[in-house]
């Protein structure tokens, strides 16, 4: 190699091509890269946002008992009381993600993963759920049984 | 016919010098003490990879991915493919058997020191290939798209989303949406056969050539040279070694045979969560933990901070041999020995409660 101290110029002349080759290096890697990313990521599906959903008849629903209800792509869950009184809730516990289901025996909406505990107003009340179930509103037209989201 | 061997042999040899490597594979000695014993664990580990391969290859053939197909081929396979439960049950079994392995392996080269200088990227490789394990079984948990793994995999997915920062992209990542579905299968299923098993191989390759070029490590307190004994690797315990392995396929024929894999009733998700489920048992002791962290500690979620703190354990512990000062210098490290003591027991403990609760 060349022993001798470089002039200012070599020196500029050198930078110059360091900023300008590694540059290249960076745009070149971020051009494979990012498309790369981006594909990773799925893409957003057009969902038909549902608002209401027949969930059946009331007569075929006894009292003391829980079902669940496709609620466009998510779970409700549906419950009768002891009083025939009807509520739903979103069906997705707020701890982990599991579906939820009405335990005669407790009286309660139970979360078999984690043995989280509802009260049937949906509010969490043993175990690890951070928050109450989302309420939804039941309306009853005749013998049909109607829910739909909460304004 | 042996001529002929032999000419193939040379044919070889003449033109990649081959008799260099089976030279020095003729000279290689094994270690013998009192904890020889646990070096045939690797190998173990390394029987139980190859069956996967095998058994993967050969579940590949009829196994189909999607939502409607993935539980009714595999259905398929155990009722109406010869020998498809004997296949399926033994891939299972190997998986459970794998880790089982690879655990006592790791724990048995930890006491041991072994991943002291020279062997840290020896305990490194070894590490990231348990990590890839763990997600072997993860991903191929929810390949038959029952109830037990679609719901495992939504709990799964759903603690790597409280991550902080990056855990709702790798949430969307991993599930190919927001939602544990159909498309989080044929993710699970790339992972699965195809992203996880390179990686393995690469790993598994250059652990392999380090175990190779270095020789086994020998524990620290055999320090005089007269106590040195050993046997010669080939053929004395290659032989042995071949010996266990087909004690390990005996066990999993029988354990195949006798207690068949279920493949369970088909995911469905407006079904509630079936009482009783649980986590494989390699994972059950760290979930058996998040159930006793408190909702809300300071300013943490229970979770995150559960989530942090095997995250935090499970770096130190693959980064032993930087921190292990005492041991690379020749030195008993008696905090190394309680740490691993301590790991242990804690394992041991929460799977059992986790199992029993």
């Amino acid at each position: 190699m060349n022993q001798q101290p470089e002039t200012p110029y070599q020196q500029t002349k050198r930078d110059f091509l360091k900023i300008v080759l590694s540059g290249g290096v960076i745009a070149f890697l971020g051009a494979v890269l990012y498309p790369i990313l981006e594909y990773l990521i799925p893409p957003k599906q057009a969902e038909v946002e549902v608002s209401s959903v027949k969930a059946g008849k009331l007569s075929e629903i006894e009292k003391d008992s829980g079902k669940i209800i496709k609620f466009g792509t998510k779970p409700v869950i549906l419950i009768r009381t002891t009083d025939g009184e009807l509520r739903a809730f979103s069906a997705t516990c707020t701890h982990l993600d599991c579906t939820v289901q009405y335990r005669k025996d407790y009286g309660t909406i139970w979360c078999a993963c984690h043995n989280g505990k509802y009260d049937l107003h949906g509010r969490n009340i043993s175990g690890p759920p951070p928050r109450p179930l989302d309420e939804l509103r039941v309306v009853v037209q005749g013998d049909d049984i109607l829910i739909s989201k909460k304004a | 016919m042996n001529t002929f061997l032999k000419r193939i042999y040379r044919w070889v040899d003449e033109r990649v010098e081959l008799k260099g490597l089976v030279d020095y594979m003729g000279k290689k000695y094994v270690p013998v003490h009192r904890h020889s014993v646990w070096y045939y664990f690797g190998g173990v580990s390394l029987f139980l990879f190859i069956i996967q391969v095998v058994t993967g290859i050969l579940l590949l053939l009829y196994y189909k991915s999607g939502e409607e197909l993935a539980f009714e081929s595999i259905n398929f396979i155990m009722s109406k493919v010869q020998f498809g439960w004997l296949i399926r049950s033994v891939h299972s079994w190997t998986a459970n058997l794998f880790i089982l392995s690879a655990m006592i392996h790791m724990f048995s080269v930890f006491f041991e020191k072994a991943y002291r200088k020279p062997r840290e990227i020896t305990w490194i490789t070894g590490m990231l290939m348990f990590f890839l394990l763990l997600g072997f079984g993860f991903s191929g948990y929810l390949l038959p798209w029952n109830e037990l793994a679609f719901f495992a995999t939504k709990v799964g997915t759903d603690i790597a989303g409280i991550v902080p920062v990056v855990g709702k992209p790798m949430l969307v990542f991993l599930r190919g949406g927001d939602e544990v579905t159909g498309a989080t299968l044929s993710r699970f299923f790339g992972f699965h056969v195809a992203v996880l098993p390179g990686l393995f191989t690469v790993f598994l390759g250059i652990h392999l050539l380090l175990v190779q070029r270095q020789g086994m490590s020998e524990p620290l307190h055999i320090k005089e040279e007269s106590e040195r004994k050993s046997m010669p690797f080939f053929p004395n315990f290659v032989l042995r070694d071949l010996t266990l392995w087909l004690l390990v396929l005996n066990l999993l024929a029988i354990l195949a045979v006798f207690f068949p894999w279920e493949l369970g009733k088909k995911a469905d998700p407006f079904a509630p969560a079936p009482a009783g489920i649980k986590p494989e048992w390699y994972f059950l002791y760290m979930f058996q933990t998040l159930k006793y962290i408190p909702g809300r500690l300071w300013f943490l979620d229970g979770e995150v901070l559960g989530i942090l703190l095997f995250g935090i354990a499970g770096v130190l512990w693959t980064v032993v041999p930087f921190w292990d000062y005492k041991s690379s210098r020749g030195e008993q490290n008696r905090l190394v020995n309680y740490l691993g003591l301590f790991a242990v027991m804690y394992i041991i403990l929460f799977t059992i409660i986790g199992w029993l609760a």
